[in-house]
């Protein structure tokens, strides 16, 4: 017999929801003290180097909302799409478009003041975004092609198209031959806010987004019907709510803020055009918006753990000589946890095998 | 007949789901040749009893004896391997597979597919319950799925035959036939497991009964020896509900279908065909019919889920078919579907955000933005109306149980005032109780004036309150008739699609 | 010229070869009921470890051996989420296809400049160096032929045991297979350990033969095409074998048209395989009702037996 078995409860818990992502860090953190000690460094030390240090500094603070940002801003819209079970998983690419597209802006209209050339570039971003997101949500409304596999095709597809832009039509004339572009003008870059460090003007939109995606979800009837149609497809048709409508705010919102995430990149830290403008955040949201409950709230605090996670990853590379795919390693456990913890929402979990069968 | 151990015998079964006792201590014993009724209403702990008879399910306490000997079923195996055989109410059938596949997937040893199909027919033909082996069961109708199934236990020889609900889906003559199946078993020395909620089926087939009541044993007795009030009694504690239930006085047509046409939904649907129907302000229709008829896509149709060419349905005289359900809704049309849990609420949302789902137009939504307090009023007034047992507006849905859910849909329809309301299996697993609440309340609804649609399987329940009935079979609808002039039996033969049935 | 014909036939085959394995592997899961997303990161975590086992041991065939449990051990970790714990399947998928692209970058990092003994094509003299004939039939990587084998015992299992009987009956209807005294979850469990053991194998064919070497997400997206194949063979296996050597021509196609002289930059022809399977997942999908008719019912859909 199984060492454990479920009992399903009469109704879900909300307690468990929201105790199952906490319950998940601590899981994975327990995981990385194991691993650590596998591979013979001293856990707390380890630990601290990855998780405490790298934010034990205002720049690191700086760091830390810096990365949280794209991450936010992508999970937020793909949440959008993923409460109404409409799985866009390619904001990676989705990133990139918007990036290439924005980066266009920049390159074409270098002459103009910031005022005119950052707007057009968040506007490019979005819609380049949005439109590379229309391709699966096409797919899936006129030919029902399944929109994880395609989106996740348009991944490869926008990275290729970034590489060859700055390999062959954009490449920089006086970059030595380096497959990048010029570097953007001033007036094509984000304002730094916080002296001592680079977090710029481009967090305020993500949180101008985030705020506006919780009214979305939160009080209007669409927001309303896309979650009907992902808890019971049924009750949507009853409702009369369009399949096809759920598909495309679902696909053009998780779309539009990858877009824009990609304008924050090449406008912020960045600076110009590069073969690769994100370390993953296209992934790594996905996660993040699951880890926080795809809700908006969730998601701005589970951005903040996920953003830590990358920069432990790049400590851990100079304080611990690991590679920095470590990140990755954490953020695949942590996902797992938290679908693993899931279960106590709709289950108790009774250790030991079923109790005799007793006699009276 | 009752000599010696009886065949199985059950003694102190317990079984919990959480805080629910499904069955409470209870003791049964079904002797070889009898058949045995176990007689409760839905939610009485019938299912469970015998899913724990079947090894599907293992009680938490409480023994089993099998031929006076104590034994452990702890797997459908174990049970097949005893010479249990097993009905179910919701056939354990793979329709994507042919007749003999799925018989072999119920059979223990491996049998050859030949072989298997010759003793197929054999079984099949010995006890006048013709089958094909190799047809695939999702082209066969819900009574020759219940065949197969029958005829997978009889390869077994079975010395305990359980039979759950088996005639909810059957017609008149498909009942009588069974019961000819059933009695010449008996007279070979099976005993039979009778598991129903039909009084009058229990007095004219079986010899003993034990009655179930919220999981405890209240009785047992010969039924027929008993009536019908005394049967019910012992069943749900108090005496049968009587609906009030004058004559109509219908009106203008307020539905309307003409020459409606549509292609089935999904590959294992039934297309309409020229279906023409008209329901009038003040008269309940009802719509008679086998599952699998073409009921699911009449729904879809009138009820807008799918659309059609504009004239193909009306409503009060105006061409509604090319809409959808929110805008045919604003024409005065209500719709309480055969699915509570997933269609006609969603589960994991509260009572006041389900209010939104049919009335999202009916002032709970400003400017794109939803009113919260009105949706929670409202939720609440629906739970007023029909005294729905739940903690309140903030409950969420799959903490009801199926009557109470099925009379808040039913509340939260009628509030909108419909001009038309259309039903689909109204009371389907609802108890006694609330299936008369919930019948009393469409015949209230139907005297205030309103054009009531019911799509049952349940003949009893057309014949109490439908005014006129019509039959769907094949993907076509009959003429409707008074019941006055029609009976159960008549009926019965048109559901079967019998070629002059209709006439009749 | 036949003999480049026959030189485009035996690339194509090698291309071939992962997509079939991974696929076959996929096709019995989502037959059992289950969709399992993961099989790019179950395929990384096989290449990675039949690599790094055939750089210690010098041992290709233990490397393949150590591929196969280590992409069923990820196949386990799905199953006790998704199977056992009742997870969104699709949710779970991806963590494990993101799981294994990062567990795989984290051990292989060492590995990414070594060298290890490939599996050699096999060499039959007499057979092998018949003209035509030979490369043809004769001269593959022993993994091809294995493939081969593959999608005819998953046919024969599917269709023509009794075996594959009770696995398509679960992911038919779960609930009735439970009702007739089956037991779905181990059943379940089965199959995804399956697919996860051919997915490693598939991984081990890409790192020990068709190139051997280690690099991060070496895969490229490989594990997703397999995923997109399954339906493009509408859940029968020897449409996958067709599916999956259509797509190792596409992806020949791109060395093709760089050897004929063609000026194309190659991001743009590396774009061919992905930009296709879009095409051949929209193409395939486009009719409804046939894809609901040929996939299992109860595909992606949660089943505990309590409920």
């Amino acid at each position: 017999m199984a060492p454990f078995r479920l009992e399903a409860r009469n109704a879900p818990s909300s307690l468990a929801k929201w105790l199952a992502p906490p319950l998940a860090a601590i899981a994975m953190v327990a995981c990385g003290f194991v691993l650590f000690a596998v591979l013979g460094k001293d856990p707390v030390a380890a630990l601290h180097a990855f998780f405490v240090a790298p934010v034990a500094t205002r720049y690191g603070i700086g760091e830390l909302l810096l990365k949280a940002s794209p991450l936010a801003l992508i999970a937020t819209g793909l949440a959008i799409g993923y409460r109404a079970n409409v799985w866009n998983i390619g904001a990676e690419g989705q990133l990139a478009v918007g990036a290439i597209a924005a980066g266009g802006v920049a390159l074409a209209l270098d002459a103009s003041g910031p005022l005119v050339v950052l707007p057009l570039m968040f506007v490019a971003g979005a819609l380049a975004g949005a439109l590379w997101a229309a391709i699966p949500a096409w797919l899936r409304t006129r030919c029902n092609a399944n929109e994880i596999l395609t989106s996740l095709m348009l991944v490869y597809i926008a990275t290729l198209l970034l590489s060859y832009m700055v390999h062959g039509p954009w490449r920089d004339p006086e970059g030595f031959n380096f497959p990048q572009s010029r570097m953007f003008a001033a007036s094509a870059l984000l304002p730094v806010i916080v002296e001592g460090t680079r977090l710029n003007a481009g967090t305020l939109v993500t949180l101008a987004v985030v705020a506006a995606a919780w009214l979305f979800v939160a009080r209007t009837l669409v927001g309303f019907e896309m979650r009907v149609a992902g808890l019971a497809p049924g009750a949507a048709q009853y409702a009369g709510v369009s399949p096809a409508k759920v598909v495309w705010i679902g696909m053009l919102c998780g779309g539009a803020c990858a877009g824009v995430a990609g304008v924050n990149e090449i406008a912020g830290p960045i600076g110009q055009l590069l073969p690769s403008v994100s370390p993953g955040y296209g992934f790594a949201a996905i996660i993040v918006a699951f880890v926080g409950r795809l809700h908006p709230a969730g998601i701005v605090v589970a951005s903040l753990l996920m953003s830590l996670l990358y920069l432990g990853g790049e400590a851990a590379q100079v304080a611990l000589a690991l590679p920095s795919s470590i990140t990755g390693l954490f953020q695949g456990t942590l996902l797992l946890f938290l679908l693993a913890a899931d279960v106590l929402i709709h289950y108790r979990v009774r250790i030991g095998a079923r109790t005799a069968m007793a006699t009276p | 007949m009752t000599h010696g151990n009886p065949r199985l015998e059950l003694a102190g079964i317990t079984k919990r789901y959480g805080d629910v006792v499904a069955n409470d201590a209870i003791d049964l014993a079904v002797h070889a040749g009898e058949i045995h009724a176990l007689l409760g209403e839905n939610g009485a702990g019938k299912s469970t009893l015998s899913k724990i008879i079947y090894g599907v399910v293992r009680p938490d306490a409480g023994t089993l004896r099998w031929e006076g000997r104590a034994v452990e079923i702890a797997s459908p195996g174990d049970a097949r391997r005893l010479g249990i055989g097993m009905v179910f109410q919701h056939f354990s059938l793979f329709e994507s597979l042919r007749v003999v596949d799925n018989i072999a997937l119920g059979e223990d040893g491996p049998a050859s597919g030949a072989a298997l199909s010759a003793s197929i027919r054999g079984i099949s033909h010995a006890y006048g319950l013709p089958l094909d082996p190799s047809r695939y069961v999702h082209t066969m109708s819900v009574g020759e799925r219940q065949r197969v199934e029958i005829v997978r236990c009889l390869l077994q020889s079975p010395k305990l035959l359980v039979m759950d609900e088996p005639t909810s889906v059957l017609t008149p003559q498909a009942v009588e036939r069974l019961f000819a199946t059933l009695r010449s078993l008996a007279a070979e020395g099976t005993a039979i497991l009778y598991i129903s909620h039909k009084l009058a089926e229990i007095r004219a087939l079986c010899d003993r009964a034990t009655i179930l009541r919220d999981g405890r044993v209240t009785g047992e007795c010969d039924p027929r020896a008993e009536d019908q009030a005394s049967l019910a009694r012992m069943m749900i504690g108090s005496d049968l509900p009587h609906p009030r239930h004058r004559a109509a006085i219908p009106g203008a047509t307020m539905l309307a279908a003409r020459a409606l046409d549509l292609p089935a939904g999904d590959p294992f649907g039934t297309p309409l065909a020229g279906v023409d129907l008209d329901v009038r302000a003040g008269e309940i229709v009802g719509i008679a019919g086998i599952s699998g008829n073409g009921q699911r896509e009449l729904l879809a149709a009138l009820s807008g889920e799918r659309t059609t060419r504009a004239d193909a349905v009306a409503i009060d005289g105006v061409g509604v078919g090319h809409l959808g359900i929110a805008a045919r809704r604003r024409h005065g049309l209500a719709y309480v579907p055969e699915e509570r849990q997933g269609r006609g609420a969603v589960p994991e949302l509260s009572l006041a955000d389900n209010t939104l789902l049919s009335a999202s137009a009916q002032g709970l939504v400003r400017h794109g933005i939803v009113d919260r307090r009105a949706t929670r009023a409202r939720a609440r007034d629906a739970i007023a109306a029909f005294r729905v047992k739940a903690a309140g507006p903030d409950a969420l849905a799959e903490t009801l149980s199926g009557g109470n859910l099925q009379k808040f849909i039913l509340a939260r329809e009628m509030q909108q005032s419909p001009k038309v309301l259309i039903a689909a299996q109204p009371t389907w697993g609802v108890d006694i109780g609330a299936s008369a609440e919930i019948r009393q309340a469409l015949v209230d609804l139907r005297d205030a004036g309103a054009a009531v649609l019911v799509v049952s399987e349940d003949l009893d329940e057309l014949f109490e309150i439908a005014d006129r009935i019509a039959v769907i079979a094949r993907g076509r609808l009959s003429p409707a008739m008074p019941v006055t002039g029609t009976d159960p039996e008549a009926i019965g033969l048109a559901m079967a699609g019998e070629p002059g049935a209709r006439a009749a | 010229m036949i003999d480049t014909l026959v030189g485009i036939v035996a690339l194509t085959l090698a291309a071939g070869t992962p997509l079939v394995i991974a696929a076959l592997g996929e096709l019995v899961v989502e037959r059992s009921g289950v969709l399992n997303l993961g099989v790019e990161g179950m395929m990384l975590i096989g290449a990675v470890a039949g690599f790094i086992v055939t750089v210690h041991t010098h041992m290709p065939w233990l490397g393949v051996a150590a591929a196969i449990v280590a992409g069923a051990a990820m196949a386990l970790v799905f199953a006790i989420v998704a199977v056992s714990l009742q997870a969104n399947q699709v949710a779970s998928g991806l963590a494990l296809s993101l799981l294994g692209i990062g567990l795989s970058a984290f051990v292989g990092q060492p590995y990414v400049a070594a060298v290890v003994d490939p599996i050699k094509a096999i060499n039959w003299p007499p057979l092998s160096s018949l003209p035509v004939l030979g490369p043809l039939l004769f001269a593959y990587n022993p993994l091809v032929y294995v493939s081969v084998a593959l999608a005819a015992g998953v046919h024969l299992f599917l269709l023509h045991s009794r075996a594959g009987l009770v696995l398509r009956a679960v992911g038919e209807s779960p609930r009735s297979a439970h009702a007739i005294g089956y037991r779905v979850l181990a059943i379940r469990y089965a199959a995804v350990l399956f697919g996860g053991a051919c997915a490693g194998l598939a991984g081990a064919y890409l790192s020990l033969a068709f190139t051997p070497l280690w690099s991060e997400g070496m895969t490229s997206g490989r594990g997703w095409i397999a995923l997109a194949l399954v339906v493009f063979a509408t859940w029968r296996p020897y449409r996958v074998l067709l599916g999956a050597w259509l797509f190792g021509a596409v992806t020949l196609a791109q060395f093709q048209v760089q050897a004929a002289g063609i000026e194309i930059a190659p991001q743009l022809l590396a774009m061919l395989p992905y930009a296709a399977t879009i095409v051949v997942l929209a193409w395939m999908s486009r009719d409804a009702a046939a894809i609901r008719r040929h996939s299992p019912a109860s595909l992606g859909k949660p089943f505990h037996p309590q409920r």
